[in-house]
């Protein structure tokens, strides 16, 4: 008989307003109690989910991906991206993974990167638009950005030929190209410097994938990690004028100079020559051409 | 030896916990392994390409635990590729054989048995047993090897003593036949000695770069950097590349220029036409210097003989030429005007005209550059020949930074398979085996009698295969290669002969590749410094080094296995009796005994190979055989070069390379040689001559006019694609080492179908999925590539041969060049389905 | 007590195992075919459903989405999007025809082990429990909506056991065993159906269709009922039974009206009165009669 009692009370106390007079009191307490109790527990779990494992650096969201806090609103963590993508790049965070939010989908490209697939896979499978289904193509995405972030171990700042980051690059080109400079130590070698470009990379992964350091000495990082910003107050000139096709003012007029007979002054090609002589180096390799040719000896 | 205090204190340390935890640990310095002080650091060449990078070895306790790029080496002054940055590891494979393996069953040699170990003994008794068999019943041209320009200089040395003098066979051929036979007969045939006039200096002095057909930026990286450092520092430094589909080295070009396959030929021709229409020719220098003539033409592909594309041809196989006058040569050339090579080649005409007029510039240094592009090629002595011809028609030649300069592919295709000569038709220094004197020279030279070499050139490469095929070849020993993988067309031509019940093939390699899995007996091998050897580079430098660490298991070098292999046979077993009757006291004497202990090769005793810090190194060699077998072997070898009929190829005395990064030859009097043929840098070449071809017998070089002719298969309305083979940076040939690197293989896991993205649309498919391409021989599977390093035209697809898991060489034509007999990896016609 | 502790062993012993049981395991059967169908693919590479209860696609075109889950995203600040919004409303019309809190009863995962812990606190005759109210539930319902709005995401579902452990289930356990553990043993030791029928906004937020639902258990047989307490002592919410069973006028309706009925149909396993019987919300008041044939009791 206890049972129903108890029975009895929790309806009473729950579901429907207490019938009898001598209870008004203790149910409204009750209820405060019941509504602070939850509050508190909400509190509770609000600042758990604040506090509690953000995004790691390594984990990287699939292509699509609403920025961080747009995607813990949108994600409902069902893993329907996870089971489209046909490479296994992309897995579910498990409870207890450091990666990243319970259930939500993630990648980490050392260990298999994003294959970009077009069609967009996981983007077609998200119900929700967690992941945006306006991207459709695939080099659009921005999954993260690729950084070298050793320099002191990438090979190629060394002078060596490695380029692996370059070689799988997807949208090789664009996204890292090779930046070839004189390698001082050797005096007689190029290195060929990976260089990455944000408006391009996808954040794919694969150069990290490939990386043949130990540790990859380049890593795509989130973008919000990786991205710097120049500030509006300023703009670079050489990347304005490129981005415009030409100068943003009108050109010049024609210069005219003051010049001695046989002297050229030409601004876009070199500055002073030699009039008629193409722009060649005025001095040879060995020094001792120079010296021995005299003053003045340098014409023609 | 001795330890560091804190070292010590380190050791002690581990030794203490470990005592405290109650194990024993056998080798408690191991548990410092990496720590730098205790690694002895010894100098090898890289393993892999021509470039000939000079590695410093890192071992301790035996094992190699690190390599650097050498600072001090002039090739690469430190700097690796990435495949050099993984030589370490190469050694390490976890499938490394260790033991021999024959096929048996039930405990009997069966072909279609399973592998099964066996003794060393047992292996050469089986092996003695069929060669012996295969001599009585066919006579020698039934044995053959199948060597490789990655052999030490003395392995190619006493594999072409064993397989000519011992056995008396000329079929001996190596691998370098499917690389660079092309460059060797052009420049045989121009300049009668083979091998590149220039250095890698000339990488600093050219103005222009020009890439015939090759992918520098990718197969010889630190010779590419040194290229890109000039084109990048010196002033009006241009670069201009040729291919068929867009490569990496055309980053850097001036000038990118694709060509439609095989019309590189029409291309030459046109330079050398606007060269001498524009009168820029040197006339002075071709008057003193150069000869002119005219090759056969229609000469076929090099295919068997019953094939139509042969039956059709005038002239199948002729290689000779005709004198000819500098008029006849320029109205052979006059019909390669600007319009007709442009709509032949597809190449626009203001291109054709930069390239033509960098070339015809007086005032530029040019230096051409090829590989494969222009060495696998149904005409590649031709094409190789028309790049001569215009370096020649200029004078641009042997001197700082103008030259013709064929890349290799192999660390030692020139110091071993080209120098030591281990082609079916050469013998060392430049000799042949067709010349009675050469062959008398080396009989003499070798304590032989006279007649003990046949004259007739051997099974090359490719006939190796045909010839196990047709069952005329029976015994085959293939070492250090892996043609199963590399060989041209496998399903028609290379795994039949292979499989034959009657042949027998043996593989020594340190990996069981494609060619160890189809053969019958298998030999551990011991690869790089797990033995002594000597490397020559593309740039005629030598390189020695000593023996690093041990061979694993039972494994033995390719110079052990040759060597003992030779104790088994005995003169009147392999000799005629005519022969022995001439020099009776080589009678019952094995071939060991006349071969290698000839009191020449056994001339230096046993030593302890020590270098100049005192540090010790093993010889296995030296240790078994009871003498210094490489320094013998490499001092009787020398004297072909000091003494033979060809000078011009003098090599250095063996104990000099020990103490120097490498010697380019001729090497006279201690001296390198830098530029051939040039007063001043070459002591052959008589003060006042200037330059002195001193290959030919007149002193000349010569310009052999070519045409163009159509390659040996186009594509058509079924198969409608080229089909281009290659190579990427990250793998090194059939990637049996480099795929073992756990690193590198995950860098480049795959060959991919490079195809053009309108082609892949075409047949239904997109970047990443799988297709088959089929050609007339076979079909292999792979991931289509849209995007990434290789940007192919429309109509050609590109897949690199490196993949063990898809045999590219299923689908390439067995077409070579007739003359150089080297194979066209480069076209034949396919076609792309969705898989 | 001895009875309360063992309900339906009367049903077994007059008409055997089965019947008292057949319920409970049909929906035994169909919990485990829910999760079945989810692992086909990953276990068997048949792909009939893909995703988790979250949301789901079966067969290639049947959109499913938890609606509770929609909300949340909503309040959250996400435009979901068309296919979840179809997915949801499905499964709303779904829950809508059978009954809201049928996803407790006949999917949840955590059903099996809320009612092991009830069925171990029987037998084990632990009969202390911790006291509060049944309406928490809603008051937890509301905050969780409410922290979705202010935090911008979703921040139930990072503790939110059910999805966890079904997701777990599906994807990979991870830490998930140890919240299937902590509510067992919450439900065992600390409070009697302590989650399921107070605590879970999940249950609450079914419960909201369940007002309008069409399938109900009725007790029209309530004229026969012997005052056993089994049906009490095995419901999860047994407060839902007295309107029906014992209502104050003999005119009052016999449909169990209440949303927070999981229509588990324990009670009418365990009844062997034959008082409860399946039926729609307008199932009339006349007691069906004679639906088997009754034995008499010893």
């Amino acid at each position: 008989m206890a049972e129903r009692k108890q029975a009895g009370e929790g309806a009473q106390g729950a579901a429907r307003p207490a019938p009898a007079a001598p209870s008004r009191r203790r149910f409204l307490g009750r209820m405060a109690g019941t509504a602070c109790g939850a509050a508190l527990a909400g509190l509770g779990v609000g600042l758990y989910a604040r506090s509690a494992a953000p995004l790691a650096p390594h984990a990287l969201r699939p292509p699509g991906a609403l920025a961080e806090p747009d995607f813990l609103a949108a994600c409902v963590r069902c893993g329907l991206c996870v089971r489209d993508c046909p490479f296994d790049t992309l897995r579910l965070a498990a409870l207890g993974d450091p990666a990243a939010t319970p259930g939500t989908p993630y990648f980490v490209a050392r260990e298999i990167p994003c294959e970009m697939c077009e069609p967009i896979h996981c983007v077609e499978a998200c119900p929700t638009g967690a992941l945006d289904p306006a991207l459709t193509d695939i080099d659009a995405a921005c999954m993260g950005l690729a950084v070298v972030l050793d320099q002191e171990t990438c090979l190629a700042f060394q002078g060596l030929r490695c380029e692996v980051c370059f070689n799988v690059c997807p949208v090789q080109g664009e996204a890292i190209t090779l930046a070839q400079r004189h390698n001082p130590r050797t005096g007689q070698h190029a290195q060929f410097v990976p260089v990455v470009h944000s408006a391009a990379c996808t954040g794919c992964g694969k150069c990290e994938h490939a990386c043949i350091t130990e540790e990859a000495a380049i890593k795509v990082l989130p973008l919000a990690l990786a991205r710097g910003d120049l500030g509006e107050h300023y703009r670079f000139g050489l990347d304005e004028k490129a981005r415009a096709g030409g100068s943003l003012l009108a050109p010049d007029e024609q210069h005219r100079y003051h010049l001695p007979e046989g002297v050229d002054y030409r601004l876009d090609a070199g500055g002073l020559r030699p009039r008629g002589e193409p722009a060649a180096a005025p001095y040879g390799d060995d020094p001792l051409d120079t010296l021995n040719r005299g003053l003045e000896g340098g014409d023609g | 030896m001795e330890q560091t205090r804190r070292e010590f204190i380190k050791t002690s340390a581990i030794a203490a916990t470990a005592s405290a935890a109650g194990m024993t640990l056998p080798g408690v310095s191991q548990a410092l392994a990496g720590s730098r002080d205790k690694i002895r650091w010894d100098k090898a060449p890289c393993r892999y390409c021509g470039t000939g990078c000079s590695e410093l070895v890192g071992t301790q306790d035996g094992r190699v635990v690190a390599v650097q790029g050498d600072p001090d080496a002039p090739v690469n002054r430190g700097l690796n590729c990435i495949k050099g940055y993984f030589l370490a590891k190469i050694l390490y494979g976890a499938d490394r054989l260790q033991q021999p393996l024959l096929r048996k069953t039930n405990g009997r040699y069966d072909k279609e048995g399973e592998f099964t170990p066996v003794s060393w003994d047992e292996a050469f008794d089986i092996m003695a047993e069929k060669w012996k068999a295969a001599l009585r019943e066919k006579g020698p041209t039934a044995v053959g090897m199948f060597g490789s320009g990655q052999w030490t200089v003395w392995e190619g040395y006493a594999a072409v003593k064993l397989m000519k003098a011992g056995l008396r066979s000329n079929n001996i051929d190596p691998n370098a036949r499917h690389c660079m036979a092309s460059a060797v007969a052009a420049f045989i045939r121009a300049f009668g000695s083979d091998e590149p006039m220039g250095v890698y200096d000339d990488l600093e002095h050219a103005d222009t770069f020009v890439l015939w057909g090759s992918n520098m930026a990718e197969m010889h990286p630190i010779l590419w950097s040194r290229l890109s450092d000039t084109r990048l520092t010196k002033p009006g430094c241009e670069v201009m590349v040729l291919s068929t589909y867009q490569h990496r080295s055309f980053e850097l070009a001036d000038e990118g220029i694709l060509f439609t396959p095989q019309t590189d030929l029409a291309i030459l021709n046109y330079i050398a036409n606007y060269i001498i229409e524009n009168e820029a020719y040197d006339r002075d220098f071709i008057d003193k210097h150069v000869s002119f003539h005219r090759t056969a033409t229609d000469i076929g592909y090099g295919l068997r003989p019953e094939d139509p594309r042969e039956q059709a041809a005038a002239n199948p196989g002729v290689g000779k030429f005709d004198a000819i006058s500098f008029e006849e040569y320029a109205e052979s050339v006059r019909e390669y005007t600007l319009d007709y090579v442009h709509a032949l080649s597809g190449v626009p005409k203001r291109q054709l005209e930069r390239l033509a007029q960098a070339y015809a510039d007086p005032n530029r240094k040019v230096m051409s550059l090829w590989t494969m592009g222009m060495n696998q090629h149904t005409r590649g002595s031709w094409v190789n020949g028309l790049v001569y011809n215009v370096h020649l028609l200029m004078g641009k030649i042997s001197e700082p930074g103008n030259g013709p300069f064929s890349l290799t592919g192999q660390p030692s295709a020139c110091g071993t398979a080209r120098e030591v000569g281990t082609f079916a038709h050469r013998l060392p220094a430049d000799l042949v085996v067709m010349k009675e004197a050469h062959r008398d020279f080396a009989e003499k030279l070798w304590k032989l009698p006279q007649g003990t070499l046949p004259g007739k050139p051997g099974y090359h490469a490719v006939l190796q295969s045909r010839m196990l095929n047709d069952g005329k070849l029976n015994c085959y020993w293939a070492l250090c290669t892996n043609n199963m993988q590399a060989g041209p067309n496998i399903n028609d031509e290379i795994l039949p002969g292979w499989r034959k019940p009657e042949n027998f093939v043996v593989v020594s390699d340190p990996y069981p590749t494609a060619s160890a899995m189809s053969a019958d007996l298998v030999l551990p091998t011991a690869m790089w410094v797990e033995k002594e050897g000597a490397y020559g580079n593309a740039e005629r430098r030598s390189q020695f080094w000593r023996q690093q660490v041990q061979p694993p298991g039972q494994a033995r070098s390719d110079l052990w296995q040759i060597v003992e292999f030779s104790k088994r046979f005995r003169t009147e077993e392999v000799w005629p009796a005519e022969l022995l009757d001439k020099a009776p006291e080589l009678r019952g004497k094995t071939l060991y005994e006349i071969l290698f202990t000839n009191g020449q090769v056994d001339a230096f005793p046993k030593q302890v190979v020590v270098d100049e810090a005192g540090n010790r190194y093993d010889n296995d060699e030296m240790e078994h055989f009871g003498f210094y077998l490489q320094k013998g072997l490499y001092e009787e070898y020398r004297r072909f070069s000091l003494e033979g009929p060809k000078p011009g190829h003098e090599l250095g005395e063996f104990d000099h390379y020990h103490r120097v990064r490498g010697l380019r030859w001729p090497v006279i009097d201690g001296k390198e040689t830098l530029w051939r043929y040039r007063e001043g840098y070459d002591p052959h070449v008589p003060k006042g001559a200037g330059v002195r071809f001193y290959g030919n017998p007149d002193g000349r070089a010569r310009i052999i006019s070519a045409p163009y002719e159509p390659p040996a298969e186009v594509p058509d309305a079924e198969y409608d694609l080229w089909l281009c083979t290659g190579r990427v940076l990250e793998h090194w040939h059939t990637g049996s080492m480099t795929r073992r690197v756990p690193e590198l293989h995950r860098a480049q896991p795959n060959a991919l179908l490079y195809m053009h993205e309108a082609d892949a649309r075409k047949r239904n498919l997109r970047r990443g999925m799988a297709a088959r391409i089929q050609t007339r021989r076979g079909e292999v599977t792979a991931t289509v590539e849209t995007r990434g390093r290789n940007k192919v035209p429309e109509g050609l697809v590109f897949i690199a041969f490196f993949d063990e898991g898809r045999l590219v060489n299923k689908l390439t034509l067995d077409a070579t060049c007739p003359l150089s007999k080297e194979t066209d990896f480069k076209k034949c016609a396919a076609k792309v389905v969705a898989a | 007590m001895a009875r309360q502790a063992r309900p339906g062993l009367r049903m077994t012993r007059e008409r055997g195992w089965w019947p008292a049981h057949r319920f409970l395991l049909l929906r035994r059967l169909t919990q485990a075919s829910v999760l079945g169908l989810f692992l086909l693919g990953p276990l068997a590479g048949l792909w009939v459903v893909k995703g988790n209860l979250a949301s789901s696609l079966t067969l290639g075109v049947l959109p499913l989405t938890d609606p509770y889950l929609l909300l949340q995203s909503l309040a959250a600040g996400h435009a979901v999007g068309l296919t979840a919004w179809v997915g949801a409303l499905i499964v709303l019309g779904a829950y809508l025809l059978l009954g809201g809190r049928v996803y407790c009863a006949w999917v949840c995962p955590l059903n099996v082990v809320t009612d092991s812990a009830a069925w171990l606190r029987r037998r084990l005759g632990i009969t202390h429990s911790a006291r509060f109210s049944r309406a928490t539930r809603y008051w937890l319902l509301a905050a969780t909506l409410v922290l979705a709005l202010a935090t911008g995401s979703l921040a139930w579902e990072w503790v939110n056991p059910v999805s966890i452990v079904f997701r777990s289930l599906v994807f990979g356990l991870g830490l998930a065993w140890g919240v299937i553990v902590a509510l067992f043993l919450f439900d065992l030791l600390v409070a009697r159906r302590g989650w399921c029928s107070h605590l879970c906004p999940m249950g609450a937020f079914y419960s909201l269709p369940g007002h309008l639902s069409l399938l109900r258990v009725n007790a029209a047989g309530r004229a026969r009922c012997d005052d056993c307490m089994d049906c009490y002592a095995v419901c999860p919410e047994p407060q839902v039974i007295a309107p029906a069973l014992k209502p104050r006028g003999e005119d009052a309706g016999v449909v169990i009206r209440s949303a927070q009925c999981t229509n588990c149909a324990r009670c009418i396993d365990v009844c062997s009165q034959d008082v409860f019987a399946f039926g729609s919300r307008f199932v009339a008041t006349e007691p069906t009669r004679d639906r088997h044939k009754r034995e008499i009791a010893p």
